[in-house]
């Protein structure tokens, strides 16, 4: 069989359009972010359904920093920012805009995922575990489950940028950095809902 | 790609960022202040949704895109949603039914 190289580099870059003239790629990736909704929703309600229902302290009003998580809450607002101008700059062929933007929102996602560390850390030393009760259970659970993603899009991002580093990142390969974009700012959506239905509604 | 259209500048950008930004002081503004107390969980919950709809809109650019894209988010968005208020339904509707309260 033969291949022509040209074509695929080609389709590997620019992905296929579907029928309805729809880049497949971004179309999966509406579809697993509609899949990811149901995960944190199942989360989230199991969230709620416990909530309340601790037998031990700590309690969520005894524990939460509120200031402190609306530090965190404005920092990946302003990620989301960062991502799209870095995906502004990158369609208009800017990679010198598009490779610091990406970096401020990977080091945006990085300062987030400090402020989570400090905080589980805090939470463990005041006596909150993940088997201690069940707000300590479910929290854990949901906030962790989210900091993962962020984990995941922070790695996503530093890629992105090595790669706009050694050249191989242009106005060509925007859908991919707008995919990326699409990832990070659902992970931004989860966290304004976490932070209204966790820590503002105790 | 037919649904690349125009995205939003990037001053709609920096407005929306000011406006989420502004949103998020108000929340935590009306946390803290007693009387507020009463209606905080709608209040909380509707400047949530905003905030909410003002990232997918703008920044994952579903205002400009093909309505396709609004429907593959739009629908789960929604299931889970109703899958939320069914289990809250469900826990607390039995709950009060067993101790009658």
């Amino acid at each position: 069989m033969r291949y022509d190289t040209q074509e695929h580099a080609v389709a590997a870059a620019h992905g296929h359009a579907t029928f309805m003239g729809l880049d497949n790629r971004k179309m999966a990736f509406w579809a697993f972010i509609g899949s990811e909704c149901l995960l944190f929703g199942s989360l989230i309600s199991t969230y709620l359904i416990y909530k309340g229902r601790s037998l031990t302290g700590p309690y969520p009003h005894e524990i939460l920093n509120i200031p402190f998580t609306s530090f965190s809450t404005f920092d990946l607002l302003m990620s989301s920012l960062a991502m799209v101008l870095a995906l502004a700059a990158v369609q208009r062929g800017d990679m010198k805009q598009g490779k610091l933007w990406l970096l401020i929102t990977a080091l945006l996602g990085l300062v987030f995922l400090g402020g989570q560390v400090w905080e589980f850390s805090h939470f463990y030393h005041e006596g909150l575990g993940l088997t201690t009760n069940l707000f300590g259970s479910t929290f854990y659970v949901l906030t962790g489950t989210h900091g993962a993603h962020v984990t995941v899009g922070v790695i996503w991002l530093l890629t992105l940028w090595i790669q706009a580093l050694r050249g191989k990142l242009g106005p060509a390969n925007a859908m991919t950095v707008e995919i990326t974009g699409l990832y990070w700012h659902f992970v931004d959506v989860v966290w304004i809902i976490i932070f209204t239905v966790v820590y503002l509604i105790q | 790609m037919a649904e690349h259209q125009a995205h939003a500048t990037t001053g709609t950008y920096l407005r929306i960022a000011a406006i989420l930004v502004m949103i998020t002081l108000v929340e935590v503004g009306v946390f803290y202040v007693p009387a507020f107390q009463s209606a905080l969980v709608p209040v909380l919950l509707v400047l949530s949704a905003i905030k909410f709809a003002l990232v997918v809109m703008f920044y994952m650019h579903l205002k400009f895109d093909n309505k396709f894209f609004t429907l593959l988010f739009g629908g789960p968005l929604l299931l889970g949603f109703f899958v939320v208020i069914s289990l809250l339904f469900l826990f607390y509707g039995g709950i009060r039914l067993r101790t009658g309260m």
